[in-house]
């Protein structure tokens, strides 16, 4: 966008680059708050001394006057990879995006702690400020606002909610680049409108490389193997995994098992009909890769474990 | 009414210097306007602006000093220093050399004020100004007429390519009294040459004023023609303006026109696509809050084949404010193969605003194209979403989608620097809690 032009300097040949370079990455690494000072710092409601980085009880959400969400219970820590499975229509994405804070959805039961704190009483923008990532179904296309730009805005708030220095154009720039190569993503596309014109793989490499600029505490990824070819999908699943860290949580809402090929999730939870129904191991998404939804969705309609 | 009496006064004042025939023509636009009368909410053409207030104003016409106390510093912020150009400074409606530059034009190019073209050479000013005169359409047409006095003239003549941009600045000042000025703009561009025109309409002090101004453009055959007008009135402003252009075969003109001041603004475009193979490209942006109410029409009327037009408004609507559109498109019997689109979009951001937009075709000949649309709406949730669920707070999101809005308009212009200022003040505005630089 025209804007940039009053920003971009060029450049003079820095003889250090490189050196500036890896000592900038050190910097933004080390100023990446871990899990648990973060906790440290909840001053409202602090968990039960589990260290749980996100912690849902009994989570109730109406859509125009329309329940959804009947009692969600789920407790992610730090570190882990959780699968949120289950068939269309099962409240999936109504989760994912009750989490991020869309509006429109009515919280009628339950609270949903975020290291410690109330998730719920904060507005999207706080949510992300304070590390939570919404990777989205269906990414949003901005005509008139480049990527570059959104991004750069995007970071500086998160960074100046941290405490930490506003990156300038030339610095972003550098961090960019390194982090698009992470979903092989087209260096053109940063300067392009927000997703406008994207393919459909195009906009979910997108949504990994924001995941990857931006570093979140705990990521939500709704969706985002769905309608990859196989090479995007193992795109998509390299840059999760190399997200993957000790202080970070990763939640993948997924309809299909393909994805956990490639992302080994410490647990998997099958969402019918608006409750959690089963949760268990890796195994679990092999056995409804099987065998489907609809023994699951019996066996609790009926209350009776279904014969194996 | 304040204007019949303000015209005997002028009459009286201006007369005696000016040659028969323009005396007579005040007279007869004088009488026009007497005929006509101010338009009411009855008038099709009016309906959606109602200009009582001018009517019942008691605007005296500016003169005094010349330059009223401004210097020339504290017009820089109208400026461009960044592209050569020639600035043609008036204050509250008269020529002001002391705050105008020295230009230095091409070998037969003219840019001054209409009063010095009037004294030198009456006759020709004559010749180019009653191409038009003859039909003093609507009351301030009239009245601008009827008080011609000063304005700036512009003349390129044939096979010049002009890279001085012409910078026309309009300065009002009205402090205690209200003021008004009828500037007239003769701008003449030869064949095969070119020529950038910038006007600016700009008030400083806080009382009420009226600009009533009416620029005609003729551009000749094979001829180019970038036309920027930037309405910054105060928003204690009424602000009145015409735009009149006739095209000759393959000319080219494009009109930027941006309108952010005035407590009412009126804005009227007409083309006349009068040779074949004119092209015309009409950008509009309106940007209101407050109470402020602006209007814009555009007639593009195709009277000749082979030409294609094009119109893009947006307007931003915030607060209480109000807008209306009305684009009008005309195809003449003979004006086959014409090429003709409009469009009008409208971006609501409170639910006190309001719009109003009218798109208009009459087509007389049989093998045209002609598309049209107009859209009114407010800011995307799913976006704003997106944005926020980033880290952008509320107020930068809607400041960056509505930005986003207006930029196909701001990107379209060929001389950056305006295009660059441009972009600053609409931020400047849009961002209600002044923290530009998340956006920028």
């Amino acid at each position: 966008m025209k804007l940039w032009l009053v920003f971009f300097r060029i450049p003079g040949p820095r003889a250090a680059g490189q050196a500036v370079d890896s000592i900038r990455d050190l910097t933004i690494a080390a100023l990446i708050p871990a899990g648990a000072a973060t906790t440290a710092r909840g001053d409202q409601e602090i968990g039960k001394g589990t260290g749980d980085m996100l912690e849902i009880r009994n989570l109730h959400a109406k859509v125009e006057g329309t329940e959804i969400l009947h009692g969600i219970h789920m407790e992610v820590r730090a570190g882990e990879v959780h699968a949120v499975m289950g068939p269309n229509g099962s409240g999936k994405s109504t989760l994912a995006k009750v989490l991020a804070g869309r509006e429109g959805y009515e919280i009628t039961e339950g609270r949903v702690l975020y290291l410690g704190r109330n998730l719920l009483d904060m507005p999207p923008e706080q949510r992300a400020r304070e590390g939570l990532f919404l990777g989205f179904q269906y990414p949003v296309e901005i005509p008139g606002v480049s990527n570059m730009y959104f991004l750069k805005a995007a970071l500086n708030a998160v960074r100046k909610h941290r405490g930490e220095e506003e990156l300038d154009a030339i610095d972003f720039l550098h961090l960019a680049r390194r982090k698009m190569k992470l979903v092989d993503m087209e260096e053109s596309l940063i300067n392009r409108a927000v997703n406008e014109g994207f393919s459909g793989g195009e906009k979910k490499r997108n949504e990994v490389f924001q995941m990857a600029v931006l570093e979140p505490t705990l990521a939500i990824l709704d969706e985002t193997d769905s309608g990859l070819d196989i090479d995007a999908l193992k795109v998509v699943a390299r840059g999760v995994n190399a997200m993957r860290r000790e202080d970070r949580a990763i939640v993948l809402v997924t309809h299909y098992q393909r994805l956990l090929n490639y992302i080994a999730p410490d647990r998997v939870h099958v969402l019918v009909e608006g409750r959690i129904v089963k949760s268990g191991g890796k195994e679990l998404a092999l056995e409804l890769e099987e065998k489907g939804y609809g023994w699951l969705q019996e066996e609790f309609q009926t209350g009776r474990p279904v014969g194996r | 009414m304040i204007y019949h009496s303000q015209f005997e006064q002028f009459r009286e004042a201006a007369g005696r210097h000016s040659p028969e025939w323009l005396r007579v023509l005040r007279r007869s636009a004088m009488q026009r306007f007497a005929d006509l009368g101010f338009p009411t909410t009855r008038d099709e053409e009016w309906r959606y602006t109602n200009v009582s207030p001018i009517a019942k104003g008691a605007f005296q016409l500016g003169g005094g000093s010349e330059r009223n106390g401004l210097s020339a510093r504290s017009l820089g912020a109208y400026l461009y220093s960044e592209v050569p150009s020639c600035n043609l400074v008036f204050v509250n409606g008269r020529f002001s050399k002391e705050l105008s530059s020295r230009c230095e034009l091409p070998a037969g190019v003219e840019a001054t004020s209409l009063a010095e073209a009037l004294l030198a050479d009456p006759d020709r000013t004559e010749r180019l100004l009653s191409c038009s005169l003859a039909d003093c359409a609507d009351a301030f047409r009239a009245l601008n007429t009827a008080f011609l006095s000063d304005g700036a003239f512009v003349h390129v003549p044939d096979r010049t390519i002009l890279d001085t941009v012409i910078h026309i600045v309009y300065v009002s000042i009205a402090r205690d009294e209200a003021v008004m000025s009828h500037p007239r703009n003769l701008i003449v561009v030869g064949r095969e040459s070119q020529a950038r025109i910038v006007e600016t309409y700009v008030g400083l002090g806080d009382g009420q004023y009226l600009t009533n101004a009416l620029s005609e453009i003729t551009a000749g055959e094979n001829s180019t023609v970038e036309h920027y007008k930037l309405q910054r009135e105060s928003e204690q402003a009424f602000h009145i303006a015409t735009l009149e252009t006739r095209q000759s075969p393959n000319s080219s003109l494009v009109s930027h026109a941006i309108s952010l001041g005035g407590s009412l603004a009126r804005s009227n475009i007409q083309v006349i696509l009068d040779g074949e193979g004119a092209q015309s490209t009409l950008n509009g942006l309106y940007v209101t809050r407050g109470v402020q109410h602006m209007d814009h029409r555009t007639l593009v009327d195709h009277a000749r084949a082979h030409c294609s037009s094009r119109q893009n408004y947006k307007g931003i609507l915030d607060d209480r404010s109000s807008a209306a559109f009305g684009g009008k498109i005309v195809v003449r019997q003979d004006a086959q193969k014409t090429d003709a689109r409009q469009s009008n979009r409208n971006l609501v951001l409170s639910g006190d605003a309001l719009v109003d937009t009218k798109p208009q075709l009459e087509i007389y000949a049989d093998d045209v194209k002609c598309t049209h649309g107009a859209t009114i709406g407010k800011l995307d949730d799913e976006a704003l979403f997106y944005l926020r669920s980033r880290g952008i707070s509320r107020d930068s999101a809607r400041t960056m989608l509505t930005y986003a809005f207006a930029s196909e308009i701001l990107g379209s212009m060929k001389i950056k620097p305006i295009q660059c200022q441009m972009d600053l003040v609409l931020l400047g505005r849009l961002s209600r809690d002044g923290r530009l630089k998340e956006v920028a």
